[in-house]
C-alpha cells in the first residue's frame, strides 16, 4: 500500500479523506485502483491529473514504480504556453 | 527515487564543446531575409479564399441562419455553418473536445463578440467579404457578463445550462468548477502571526500578442484524404484535434507547421483550422484562411483576468506563520481557466507550515481563454507577491532577506504538496541581492521593486530522428515546433554528443506523417523534452557508427569507443587501426549495411521547476500617472544554458510581456459586451523604446534530470514581472496599487484618492 495525497478540493469525491492508502506498484495502477475504490473520482482521473512521484512531476509517463515509502500527490492537471 | 528511464537520464557533470556557446541561430538567415515561410506565405494552384463571419453579440441565441444569397453570390464555392459541424463520436464523449468545436463554430447561441457563425470560400477575398455580408442571421440578444465578480454574482447572465450546479445550489452558474491546494492550519497560522497583510487584486485580460496572426491552407481532396499548413505550437495537436472534430480518420490528415511568428501558448489550440478544412472539403478546394488582427483579438484566446485576495501573516523575525488566497479567474466563454495552475503556483516559492490557495474558474461573455506562457501563474504571483513585500515593509525586513528566510529549498514541502528536488530560488535571491543593480540609488520620484516566480516545468511525448549523411553532415528532424531558438540547442546538443562543428548540423522541423507524435511546444518543455530525444538519438548514430567501424576493422563492437567525433580501437584486444571519423564512416555507411541514423522516442519526464527574481526600477510622472520602467534585471535558474544568448532572450522576453501586462495591455469591453480595443494601437504591447536594456543574470543548478542538467527557461521569466512592477510602482506612488494594468488613467485616480485620504486623515 502506497500513501496518496489527493488535492484539497477531491476530499468531496472520497467521502472526505485527502491522504489515502492505495494498493499499486506503478503509477499507472495507483490510478486504477484509486478510481476502483473510489468511483466518484474515476471520471476525473480519466480526464487526466498529474502525478508527482518522490517530487518529480509526471504528466503522462505512468509507468514509473512506486514503493511502499514513495510520496505521492495527485494533482490538477497542468498545461502550459 | 531516480527516474526509471530507458536509458541514463541522470545529470553528469562534464566540460562542454558546443553548449553553452553562442551559436548563430540555423533559421536566422531565412527570417532577416524574407525567405521564411509563416502561415500566410502558403498558396496552392486554384486555392479559394476563407473569411468567418462573426457574431456582434457578446450574448444571443442564434435562431436562424440563411445562407442561400451568399451561396448565390458569383465566386462564392462553399458556405459552413454550424450545421456543417456535427458532433462526431470523440466530442460527444469529451467536454474539452466539444468546447473546442462549440468554439470553432457556434451552434445555439453566440457567446461573446466575435464567435463564428458562419464562413464562407470564395475564389477572391474580397468576393469572401461580400458573401459575408448576404449571410442573414437572426439573434435573440440576451445580457451578458464579462467580469469574473459580476458574473459569480446570484443574478448574473448564466452561460450554460449544464455548468456551475454545484456552486449555484443545484442551479446552473458561471462557476464551472473550484480547487484547493495546501496543507496545514491556516487559521491557527494567522493566530501566531505579529503582522498580518490582506489585501484584494485585479488584473485584466492580457493578449499573448505574437506578431503573426494565425493562417493555415487546407486541401482536402475527393478521397478524403488532404494537408494542412498552418502556424501553430503543435502540429500533431491540431492534426488530431481537426480529425476528431471533423470525423476523418487520423492518417487521412498532414499537418505541416510554418515558421510560427510567436505563440507563447496562444498557438496551442485549434481556431481557423477545422473551419478551413470544412470549407475545402465542401468546396473540393484548397482554402487558405487568413485572420485579421482585429479577429485575432476578438476571437482567439487571451489569458484569463482575475480578480484575487491574498492573506499573508509573519512573526516580527520574518518568518511566514500562514499564507491564503482566493483566485476567481474568467477564462471566457468556456470552462478550463488556469486556476488550478494558479493555485499550486501562487505560493511555490515559499516553504510554508500553513497554506491555503482556493480557485474558482468561471465562464463570462469573452472569448475562450489560451494559455500564456506559465498559464495562471503571472496573476497570481502579482497578487502573492505585493503582499510578501508589504509584510516585509511592515516588519522592516528588505524584501530579499525576507524572501531569503522563507525560500523554499532542496528538500522543502511545496506549497502545492510535493518535496522539490533540486531548485535554484535561494541561488537567484542571493545573485540578484549581490547585483549592482540592487545596490544601486535611485532617482526621484522612483521607487525599486523585487518579486519572485516558480513555474513547473514539463516533459512530454517526443520523437526525434537523425540522419547522417553521405557527406558526414546531420540531418535532425523534430517534432516540435521552433518558437524560441529551439533548433540551434538541439544543433548544439546533436553536435556535442558526435563531437562534429555545430554548423555541421541541420534541423527541420517535420510534418505530422514524418515523425512519431509530438507534444506541443509548451510547458518549457521543447529544450528539455527534445533535447533529451536528440541527445539519445545521436548515442544511437554513435553506437550504429562504432558498429559500422568494428565491421571494417573486423573486430568485436565493444572494442569501440567513440571520442572527439571518431571511432577509436579501445581495449587489450581491438588491435591497431587509425581512427575512423564520422565523415570516413559516413562515406561508407552504403557498403557497410545502408543508412545511418538514430532515433528516440519518448515521454520525457523529470524536467525540473525553474525559479526567478526580478529587480525593477520604476518611475511615476505625478501630474499624468504615467509609470516608466527605468531599469530591470532578471535573475533565473536556466539549469544549463545550452545557447546563453537564447536564454536572455526568454528572459527578456518575459519581463517585456510582463511590463505590457502590468502597465497597458487589458481588454476594453462597451456595456454590450463588445471589444474596444481590438488592435495594436488601442491595446498597447510595449515596443523597444518603452523598455530600458533589460539585463539579465543566468544562474545555473544543474537539473538532476536531464545529462547536461537543463531546466525550461521559456515561461518562468513571466511571472515575477507585475509583482516586482507593482512593488517598484507602489514605493515611487507612495500608495499600494493593486489593480492591473497600472495605466495613467488607474494611476492618476490612485494617486489622487490617495492625496485626498491624507488631506481627509489631516
Amino acid at each position: 500500500m502506497v500513501q496518496v495525497t489527493l488535492w484539497g478540493s477531491l476530499r468531496d469525491y472520497t467521502g472526505g479523506e485527502n491522504m489515502l492508502q492505495v494498493e499499486g506498484e506503478t503509477l499507472f495502477q495507483i490510478l486504477q485502483n484509486l478510481g476502483r475504490d473510489h468511483p466518484k473520482l474515476k471520471p476525473l482521473l480519466e480526464k487526466g491529473v498529474t502525478i508527482s512521484l518522490d517530487g518529480q512531476i509526471y504528466r503522462q509517463n505512468l509507468m514509473q514504480s512506486v514503493k511502499p515509502d514513495s510520496e505521492v500527490f495527485i494533482l490538477p492537471k497542468m498545461q502550459g504556453g | 527515487m531516480p527516474l526509471e528511464t530507458e536509458f541514463p537520464q541522470d545529470y553528469e557533470k562534464r566540460d562542454f564543446d558546443v553548449v553553452g556557446s553562442r551559436a548563430v541561430r540555423p533559421d536566422g538567415v531565412d527570417k532577416v531575409t524574407g525567405r521564411a515561410r509563416f502561415g500566410a506565405d502558403a498558396v496552392a494552384p486554384g486555392m479559394l479564399h476563407g473569411k468567418i463571419l462573426r457574431s456582434p453579440h457578446a450574448h444571443a441565441k442564434i435562431v436562424k441562419i440563411d445562407a442561400s444569397k451568399a451561396e448565390a453570390l458569383d465566386g462564392v464555392k462553399a458556405v459552413v455553418t454550424r450545421d456543417d459541424f456535427p458532433i462526431h463520436e470523440p466530442a460527444a464523449e469529451d467536454r474539452f473536445l466539444r468546447d473546442i468545436l462549440v468554439n470553432v463554430m457556434a451552434r445555439e447561441k453566440a457567446l461573446y463578440d466575435g464567435h463564428a457563425v458562419a464562413a464562407v470560400a470564395a475564389t477572391d477575398p474580397r468576393v469572401a467579404a461580400r458573401a459575408l455580408k448576404l449571410i442573414e442571421v437572426e439573434y435573440e440578444v440576451l445580457p451578458h457578463v464579462v467580469d469574473e465578480d459580476l458574473a459569480m454574482a446570484p443574478d448574473a447572465p448564466v452561460l450554460h445550462d449544464d455548468l456551475g450546479h454545484e456552486y449555484g445550489g443545484g442551479k446552473p452558474s458561471n462557476v464551472a468548477g473550484t480547487v484547493e491546494i495546501g496543507h496545514g492550519d491556516v487559521e491557527a497560522g494567522f493566530a501566531a502571526a505579529d503582522v498580518i497583510v490582506e489585501r484584494s487584486f485585479k488584473t485584466g485580460a492580457a493578449h499573448q500578442g505574437y506578431i503573426e496572426p494565425h493562417a493555415c491552407l487546407a486541401n482536402i481532396g475527393a478521397d478524403g484524404r488532404g494537408e494542412l499548413w498552418c502556424c501553430t505550437q503543435g502540429h500533431f495537436m491540431v492534426r488530431d484535434t481537426v480529425t476528431q472534430l471533423l470525423g476523418m480518420e487520423v492518417s487521412n490528415l498532414r499537418v505541416t507547421p510554418s515558421e510560427i511568428g510567436g505563440g507563447f501558448g496562444g498557438k496551442t489550440t485549434v481556431f481557423i483550422e477545422p473551419v478551413a478544412v470544412a470549407l475545402s472539403r465542401k468546396a473540393g478546394k484548397p482554402v487558405k484562411i487568413v485572420m485579421s488582427r482585429d479577429e485575432v483579438f476578438r476571437a482567439t484566446g487571451p489569458t484569463a483576468s482575475a480578480s484575487l485576495t491574498v492573506k499573508i501573516g509573519a512573526k516580527k523575525d520574518g518568518t511566514i506563520t500562514a499564507a491564503d488566497a482566493v483566485l476567481k479567474y474568467q477564462g471566457g466563454a468556456f470552462p478550463g481557466s488556469p486556476v488550478d495552475m494558479g493555485a499550486m503556483a501562487a505560493f511555490a516559492c515559499y516553504e510554508l507550515e500553513n497554506v491555503r490557495a482556493v480557485g474558482y474558474d468561471v465562464v463570462t461573455n469573452r472569448p475562450k481563454q489560451a494559455a500564456y506562457r506559465a498559464p495562471g501563474a503571472p496573476m497570481a504571483a502579482f497578487a502573492v507577491e505585493s503582499v510578501v513585500t508589504e509584510v516585509a515593509d511592515e516588519i522592516g525586513m528588505d524584501p530579499i532577506d525576507f524572501r531569503l528566510k522563507n525560500a523554499a529549498r532542496d528538500g522543502s514541502k511545496s506549497s502545492y504538496g510535493p518535496t522539490y528536488t533540486e531548485i535554484g530560488l535561494v541561488e537567484t535571491l542571493e545573485a540578484a541581492k549581490a547585483t549592482e543593480h540592487y545596490n544601486s540609488p535611485l532617482g526621484p520620484d522612483q521607487g525599486r521593486g523585487v518579486a519572485s516566480g516558480f513555474w513547473f516545468n514539463f516533459g512530454g511525448q517526443t520523437a526525434v530522428s537523425l540522419n547522417v549523411n553521405v557527406d558526414g553532415t546531420i540531418a535532425l528532424s523534430l517534432g516540435t515546433p521552433d518558437i524560441g531558438g529551439s533548433r540551434a540547442s538541439m544543433c548544439a546538443m546533436a553536435a556535442e554528443e558526435l563531437g562534429v562543428a555545430y554548423e555541421d548540423v541541420y534541423a527541420v522541423i517535420a510534418d505530422t506523417a514524418s515523425l512519431g507524435f509530438n507534444d506541443v511546444t509548451d510547458g518549457s518543455r521543447v529544450t528539455f523534452a527534445s533535447g533529451l530525444a536528440t541527445i539519445q538519438a545521436a548515442r544511437q548514430a554513435k553506437q550504429r557508427m562504432c558498429e559500422r567501424a568494428a565491421k571494417i576493422w573486423g573486430i568485436p563492437a565493444d572494442a569501440v569507443k567513440w571520442e572527439g567525433g571518431a571511432a577509436h580501437p579501445s581495449g587489450p584486444n581491438a588491435g591497431d587501426h587509425k581512427p575512423m571519423t564520422l565523415k570516413d564512416i559516413a562515406a561508407m555507411a552504403g557498403e557497410t549495411g545502408g543508412p545511418i541514423a538514430g532515433h528516440h522516442e519518448i515521454s520525457a519526464e523529470g524536467a525540473g521547476p525553474s525559479f526567478a527574481t526580478h529587480i525593477v526600477d520604476a518611475q511615476i510622472d505625478r501630474e499624468t500617472g504615467r509609470i516608466d520602467v527605468v531599469r530591470y534585471t532578471v535573475v533565473q535558474d536556466a539549469g544549463k544554458a545550452v545557447n546563453p544568448a537564447y536564454v536572455e532572450g526568454q528572459f527578456q522576453g518575459g519581463a517585456a510581456q510582463g511590463i505590457g501586462w502590468a502597465l497597458n495591455e487589458e481588454y476594453i469591453y462597451n456595456d454590450k459586451g463588445q471589444l474596444e480595443n481590438p488592435g495594436f494601437l488601442d491595446y498597447r504591447v510595449p515596443v523597444a523604446s518603452d523598455l530600458p536594456m533589460i539585463e539579465t543574470v543566468i544562474v545555473e543548478k544543474p537539473n538532476p534530470g536531464h545529462p547536461y542538467g537543463v531546466r525550461g527557461v521559456g515561461e518562468t521569466s513571466i511571472v515575477p514581472p507585475m509583482g516586482a512592477i507593482a512593488n517598484a510602482v507602489s514605493a515611487a506612488a507612495r500608495v499600494r496599487a493593486t489593480e492591473i494594468p497600472m495605466s495613467p488613467p488607474r494611476m492618476l485616480k490612485l494617486l489622487r484618492d490617495s492625496e485626498q485620504a491624507a488631506q481627509a486623515a489631516e
